[in-house]
């Protein structure tokens, strides 16, 4: 019985860290989406810009993902379907690309 | 409760519980449907004649986008404090946690409305232009997701949700780990769409 109330409390103490990243997770993601904004006012490149925004964009959702999803926690078998489908995602992301080639062509 | 096998207990062979099996599953073929326009937007504005993404891209509010950002991500964390509340077996604080989440949700679309509405107004459609064709599709397809997102919140906020905690609170907290999963996804699909969208 006793152990069973141990067990209980530090599932409890457990439960009481995570709501402490779940706080400092939040603010990390307010202050990265006002980064976001601040950086689109700068006088940079489309390219520059580009990769700012979706870097910034990659550490909030990589933040969504690890903590308020739990993927870091996570079995084997998640952890595979999320990278099979991220390879099936940036091959879609990429074949757009191949049209640049029909416009070199075309210069 | 259940009689359905390997919904609250881990199957041995993937060693999670097919809920959350499921649910994963579920993401993995909405990044994909997602990721067919974010390729068709990329297709979109490479084809597009220089300035055009722009000059349709100004005609959109970064302060309305912002503060509906905000809006997701406090919802988001107020959807993963209403999980750990019911872990730590305080009933209370998860409907005032489920409350806020579901009032977050319900602001977005609100500001979504004057958004839409305000492009109306101004005689911008979806057929106005490319841009504004992948926009509205993009954040329309987004929007459709959070009103049914809200409809499963909405459904764990109503008295059966104080049946489903009287009787087995154990999958009530199963269920609102695999809802929360989905509206974190939501909230992650918005996180890109922003930038993209709004600020680039």
């Amino acid at each position: 019985m006793s152990q069973n109330k141990e067990i209980k409390e530090n599932h409890a103490e457990d439960i009481q860290h995570h709501i402490k990243v779940y706080v400092n997770v939040f603010i990390a993601l307010a202050i990265l989406t006002v980064v976001t904004v601040a950086v689109s006012f700068l006088d940079v490149s489309f390219i520059e810009a580009f990769f700012i925004a979706i870097t910034v964009a990659t550490i909030k959702g990589s933040l969504v993902l690890s903590f308020f999803m739990h993927l870091l926690e996570e079995k084997p078998a998640v952890i595979w379907i999320l990278a099979t489908t991220m390879v099936a995602f940036l091959i879609l992301m990429f074949i757009p690309l191949i049209s640049l080639t029909d416009q070199a062509n075309a210069w | 409760m259940s009689n359905i096998p390997y919904i609250l207990e881990e199957r041995p062979d993937t060693g999670m519980n097919n809920s959350k099996l499921g649910i994963w599953i579920f993401i993995a073929s909405e990044i994909m449907l997602f990721g067919g326009l974010f390729s068709a937007y990329v297709f979109l504005r490479i084809a597009a004649p220089e300035g055009d993404f722009d000059y349709w891209g100004s005609k959109l509010s970064v302060p309305m986008a912002t503060f509906n950002t905000l809006l997701l991500i406090t919802s988001s964390v107020t959807m993963v404090m209403s999980w750990a509340s019911l872990k730590l077996q305080q009933y209370d604080k998860y409907k005032m946690y489920l409350g806020i989440t579901i009032l977050c949700g319900l602001a977005f679309l609100v500001v979504k409305y004057f958004e839409y509405t305000g492009k109306f107004h101004h005689g911008i459609y979806p057929s106005s232009s490319t841009y504004m064709g992948i926009y509205f599709t993009l954040t329309g397809l987004h929007v459709l997701h959070i009103i049914g997102g809200l409809l499963v919140l909405v459904f764990f906020f109503t008295k059966q949700a104080d049946k489903m905690w009287e009787q087995d609170q154990e999958l009530l907290a199963n269920r609102i780990e695999i809802t929360g999963l989905y509206w974190h996804f939501v909230d992650l699909v918005w996180i890109f769409l922003f930038p993209i969208l709004y600020l680039l």
